[in-house]
């Protein structure tokens, strides 16, 4: 669908407040530059910038649909056919692998800066994009917005106070937070920055509140569903693995064994070190396994669920108008019938008619010995394999059973990943899939 | 400047502030002693641990969200009436009618925000390993806060009654009906009969007893009305009191030991 001139007219009003606000950001930090830190190059950049950014203002605010800035039509068709399920997820998988890998690049200060200001201007031309701008302006994705730049924004706060802190270790020196133990009374530097951050907060909140109205749709009625029915923002990770997995792993499962290895985490953790300061080199293990549950499998699959995924569950592209009519090819296999029909070109063991229980039962385990199999030795093999490799060292502090929960946790969580590349690889739907136990894996 | 001392020496005055005002050292010791709200705080502590940068405040503002949310829930609770009949038209009204209707808006972004800084929160005590000993317990109360504000939330988002909120209920509250053994579509409930009848029915597993009927119905905003409102918000004051003692109790607010 093409921006209309209607759509365009609408929403000029809000860009033109928003270039000016970035206008008058940068105006800002060029300033401070100038004047704090003698960086006159940098401000002049700033200052070039936020003078582009009234250009911009100005032009979203001319009353000419037009002229408001936006993402020529052969990009954002380009953006649209290129995205898909698999691009998404591995793009942010090697993003923020390169953010880590090079994290001491991208934590300073302007380098940061520049990025801010490339993901505001991106989202400002996205959002003269009438398909892109009715999803992320429905009220309840706003905060998913608003959490978007947030885990950057303290993402980077953190990495670069844990880059500061992993040098200053290398050197042979405490942490800048051992440095300083000076002990100051609570009233009045406690009680007044709470207080602060109260009337901050309220003041916030009351502006949400009064710019934003709270959704509210039509009438509830249990014989319209819509098309997508979409659970809460928060649970949408959720909702997303339904793609790869059934609902009683997927719903009930995977999000009990979140919680369980959220707790069973300082447990597990026998590393005495990075006790309550930022650091990454001396805790890198849990560091990449956190960062890789919360941002991958959690925020990018919440970010996939609500703003990618339309009519029955579909992937569109973020330019991409969401119709109900688009077709996607289900061929999913299962692998007891890549094993036994495909591979062996025979029919699927099964029960003679008229068999006892017990007769039925085990063909039904000759069937799915494949998938079981593969299950039982991911589960059940690999752990102690682990144990005497990979994970030698932890076996050994960790003792027999802190080491196979915490074995036995990574794997499953590494279930998601892996079957989500199995699906894009091998269309597989199932590895072992019993329907006479509603039992499918 | 007289009348504010002639106040502060009355009689009332001093009944209700146990301390005189903190303007010196000595004072400003004693009234985080003696005051009911601020005994929850230490009288002094490392400088470092306040920080901006360091503690990002997120613990802080998420226990403000839940007063707000407490204030404004009490107060929506006197208009709102969680029956078929009603809840939808109070919250119509809520929004083109009723004088302060904004509540509803503070409230919802309140919860929405309340999510959001409370994952900040986990993510920073993540990152400053503050998890570890002796905090180990502290984040285990804190990860059952983490659910029960998700709880929280998503049975506040039923309240409306509009179309949002019962298909969203419905999609969520359908993985409960996959419960292994306990929902009567979930992997092994086959292998719950007594003598040939099923124990595990549509009307009789884990998805029913979440909604208290066999779909997203009256019964299942009455329940979620009591849980939202009374039963959820007295276990997460009860386990903020914990995790705020043992705050204190467990070496303090989060720094190096």
């Amino acid at each position: 669908m093409h921006s209309s001139g209607f759509f365009l007219k609408d929403v000029a009003g809000f860009l033109g407040g928003y270039y000016a606000f970035m206008a008058i950001m940068n105006g800002v930090a060029a300033l401070l530059l100038w004047r704090r830190k003698g960086q006159v190059g940098w401000a002049l950049v700033w200052t070039v910038f936020a003078g582009i950014m009234m250009v911009l203002a100005s032009l979203a605010l001319s009353g000419t649909a037009d002229l408001v800035p936006a993402l020529p039509l052969s990009v954002r068709t380009l953006v649209n056919r290129l995205s898909g399920p698999v691009l998404y997820t591995l793009g942010t998988f090697v993003l923020l692998t390169v953010l880590f890998v090079f994290r001491r690049f991208f934590v300073k200060p302007m380098v940061a800066w520049t990025i801010l200001n490339a993901m505001l201007l991106l989202m400002g031309l996205s959002m003269a994009d009438e398909n892109f701008a009715s999803i992320v302006m429905k009220p309840d994705n706003v905060p998913i917005v608003g959490l978007v730049f947030l885990l950057a924004f303290f993402t980077w706060l953190a990495t670069s106070q844990a880059v500061v802190n992993d040098d200053r270790i290398a050197r042979g020196l405490p942490p800048v937070e051992k440095e300083n133990d000076e002990k100051v009374l609570v009233w009045p530097d406690l009680v007044y920055t709470e207080l602060i951050c109260m009337v901050a907060v309220s003041a916030f909140l009351l502006l949400w509140a009064i710019c934003l109205p709270a959704p509210l749709e039509e009438p509830a009625s249990s014989v319209k569903t819509p098309n997508p029915s979409k659970a809460p923002w928060y649970f949408l990770g959720l909702q997303e693995m339904l793609v790869y997995f059934d609902p009683w792993y997927a719903g009930v499962v995977l999000p009990s064994l979140v919680i369980f290895g959220l707790m069973a985490m300082p447990y597990l953790d026998f590393n005495k070190k990075g006790n309550g300061y930022y650091s990454i080199e001396e805790r890198k293990f849990s560091y990449l396994t956190y960062q890789f549950g919360f941002f991958l499998l959690w925020i990018t699959l919440i970010i996939l669920g609500t703003f990618l995924r339309g009519p029955n569950w579909n992937f569109f592209g973020p330019f991409e108008f969401w119709t109900p009519y688009k077709v996607e090819v289900l061929n999913n296999v299962d692998l007891p019938q890549m094993f036994w029909v495909n591979l062996l070109d025979q029919p699927l063991p099964k029960a003679p008619s008229g068999a006892s229980g017990l007769v039925q039962a085990g063909y039904i385990l000759l069937r799915e010995a494949p998938g079981l199999l593969v299950m039982g030795a991911y589960l059940v093999l690999l752990p102690p394999l682990l144990a005497v490799t990979l994970f030698r060292g932890f076996y050994a502090k960790m003792g027999f059973i802190r080491y196979m929960i915490m074995a036995n946790l990574m794997l499953l969580m590494l279930t998601l990943p892996l079957k989500m590349v199995l699906r894009w690889t091998l269309n597989l739907k199932y590895i072992v899939s019993i329907p006479e136990l509603s039992l499918n894996f | 400047m007289a009348i504010g001392e002639t106040i502060r020496n009355s009689q009332i005055w001093k009944s209700i502030f146990r301390h005189p005002m903190p303007l010196d050292r000595r004072n400003r010791i004693v009234v985080m002693l003696t005051n009911f709200f601020l005994h929850l705080h230490p009288v002094s502590i490392k400088k470092q641990g306040i920080a901006l940068s360091f503690t990002w405040c997120m613990g802080g503002v998420t226990f403000f969200l839940f007063l707000v949310e407490t204030v404004t829930g009490v107060l929506l609770m006197f208009y709102y009436r969680p029956t078929l009949e009603w809840a939808y038209n109070d919250i119509l009204a809520l929004r083109d009618v009723t004088s302060l209707g904004i509540l509803r808006e503070l409230h919802r972004w309140g919860a929405h925000a309340m999510v959001i800084t409370t994952w900040l929160h986990m993510y920073r005590v993540f990152l400053t390993g503050s998890y570890k000993p002796p905090r180990e317990f502290n984040w285990v109360v804190g990860v059952i806060l983490l659910l029960l504000t998700l709880l929280l939330s998503f049975t506040g988002y039923l309240l409306p009654w509009d179309q949002l909120a019962i298909w969203a209920i419905t999609v969520g509250s359908n993985m409960a009906r996959a419960t292994p053994f306990l929902g009567y579509e979930g992997p092994g409930q086959q292998l719950l009969t007594i003598g040939g009848i099923d124990m595990i029915t549509d009307a009789s597993d884990a998805r029913f007893g979440l909604l208290g009927a066999r779909f997203v119905g009256e019964e299942t905003l009455n329940r979620f009305y009591v849980l939202h409102c009374i039963a959820i918000p007295l276990a997460v004051a009860l386990l903020l009191a914990i995790h705020f003692w043992r705050v204190r109790k467990d070496g303090g607010i989060s720094g190096p030991l």
